[in-house]
């Protein structure tokens, strides 16, 4: 079965979600990035769309113009460790519950889902196409004179996903894990590795 | 129809083809790493990856939203007849199929940090040219990366002393760390030669080299399959949630280098490596080289 969340989300929607976990979402789904977090941190200029209990998107979409209203034509997550600088501040000044990105995020944002009680969820990268059919309309445009990309789209959003849960809050972090997991990998690969490439000639 | 009219219709499609569709190098070996693949999670994202591309067929949608920077690398004959405006018709195209595809608006100045809004800019597209002698012939690739894998791209000058060694460990620290967010299966594109421009370079034409070939030269080759090996080893898996896999492949490129530097330059490319390659002949025919199923 689907476990399904809805905006405005709830912190016990969410609590007992750990990393790895899959979920979807139904409700709102706003997409914001680089310049529109520096913006919402920094400038204190306060989108019209509400974000308490919300999800919000790391992701810059291809939108196209049709009469009065915007269609989406591809949209899918970018790198979420771009945020980390602002997210937990984001996190803080929105009430924001849900985080999708791809990728992971540190320390701050970590500890952000912890206090707030927020997670952090990966949609798959460049999978672009299924989360745009997943968007049944465009609600709204706020903040268009940062251009397409980094614009603050407002959708209605049905069964989005597959959200992997990867900062839990507990902290768990499951990008961190696995890099950590990695690095031992790779220490070993590198030795073994270093044994068959030695081509200097001396 | 007069000739620069074709061309820029020809470029202005197949941008779109290769925003749409996979080359056939990079569907096979994907195909491939799926269904070799036995980890759960990693399963689940290349169920959607395939998802993806059946639904970016059938609403003739981009692949990926980030459709990049539009990059052009041109292997020009100097008898090519539109030779000399080249640029003029390349950056036509590009706004053409911007609009028509449509592609994302990807080129911001410097600067004044204000996005075009058109993908045209100072040096975007980006064009690099080879000249090929006694050929009235163009052969191009056309490359549209995301910013999530051009990010973890860097090059480094060691000194002799670091040897192959000191490269390898290079590029499986930049892969195992910045690769994570770069969305793997990554292609990875290493150059080998005398500064940061020319690694950086030979990184670039390493990565738009076709999957599943080797470098002529036995060890550069040897090179190339034990560093996918070893990348594989790591398991970063399908967007870093861990997998039997790490790479798509590795592609090496070198020049002959100055006897006291050793210069190393890495490009990634993520899974939906959006590269195709065009051949436009003198009456402005063209052939689809990385796309053989496709028609513009």
């Amino acid at each position: 079965m689907k476990r399904v969340l809805t905006t405005p989300i709830k912190t016990e929607d969410i609590i007992d979600l750990r990393v790895g976990d899959i979920v979807y979402l139904d409700g709102i789904l706003v997409t914001c990035r680089d310049t529109g977090h520096k913006r919402r941190v920094l400038s204190g200029i306060v989108p019209n769309t509400p974000l308490e209990g919300g999800a919000v998107f790391h992701a810059g979409p291809i939108v196209k113009k049709n009469g009065d209203k915007w269609d989406m034509i591809s949209i899918g997550p970018t790198t979420s460790m771009r945020m980390e600088k602002f997210e937990k501040e984001f996190i803080e000044l929105t009430g924001a519950k849900l985080i999708i990105g791809k990728g992971g995020m540190g320390a701050k944002t970590v500890s952000a889902c912890v206090e707030q009680k927020a997670v952090h969820a990966i949609f798959p990268g460049g999978c672009a196409v299924v989360a745009a059919a997943q968007v049944e309309e465009i609600v709204d445009a706020e903040w268009l004179d940062l251009g397409m990309p980094e614009a603050f789209w407002v959708m209605r959003v049905k069964e989005f996903g597959p959200l992997i849960i990867s900062i839990d809050t507990e902290g768990n972090n499951l990008l961190e894990h696995n890099k950590a997991e990695f690095a031992i990998k790779k220490e070993k690969a590198v030795e073994e590795l270093s044994q068959k490439v030695k081509y200097m000639k001396y | 129809m007069q000739k620069e009219q074709r061309f820029i219709q020809i470029v202005s499609k197949f941008i779109g083809v290769v925003g749409q569709y996979l080359p056939d190098d990079v569907l096979s070996k994907l195909s491939e790493l799926k269904e070799k693949e036995t980890g759960k999670m990693a399963r689940v994202i290349y169920d959607c990856m395939f998802d993806n591309l059946e639904k970016a067929d059938r609403l003739a949608r981009p692949i990926c939203q980030d459709t990049g920077v539009l990059q052009f690398f041109l292997r020009v004959g100097t008898r090519f007849p539109l030779i000399d405006s080249l640029e003029e018709l390349l950056i036509a195209a590009s706004a053409d199929s911007t609009e028509k595809t449509p592609l994302r608006h990807n080129a911001v100045e410097p600067f004044d940090e204000k996005n075009t809004g058109t993908n045209i800019g100072t040096k975007a597209p980006w064009i690099e040219y080879e000249l090929v002698p006694n050929s009235s012939t163009l052969e191009m690739d056309v490359y549209m990366a995301g910013g999530g894998c051009s990010l973890p791209g860097r090059a480094q000058v060691f000194m002799p002393s670091a040897g192959y060694e000191g490269i390898v460990e290079y590029v499986a620290n930049t892969v195992s760390t910045l690769g994570v967010n770069a969305c793997p299966p990554l292609v990875v594109g290493v150059g080998i030669g005398t500064c940061v421009s020319s690694a950086a370079k030979l990184s670039k034409k390493a990565a738009m080299r076709r999957l599943g070939t080797s470098n002529p030269h036995p060890l550069a080759a040897d090179m190339e399959r034990e560093l996918e090996k070893a990348l594989n080893s790591i398991g970063i898996g399908p967007q870093g949630l861990s997998g039997d896999n790490s790479v798509l492949g590795v592609n090496i490129e070198y020049a002959a280098r100055h006897p006291s530097t050793l210069a190393a330059g890495i490009s990634v490319g993520c899974w939906a490596h959006r590269r195709g390659t065009i051949r436009i002949d003198e009456d402005i025919n063209y052939t689809l080289l990385s796309h053989k199923e496709r028609e513009l």
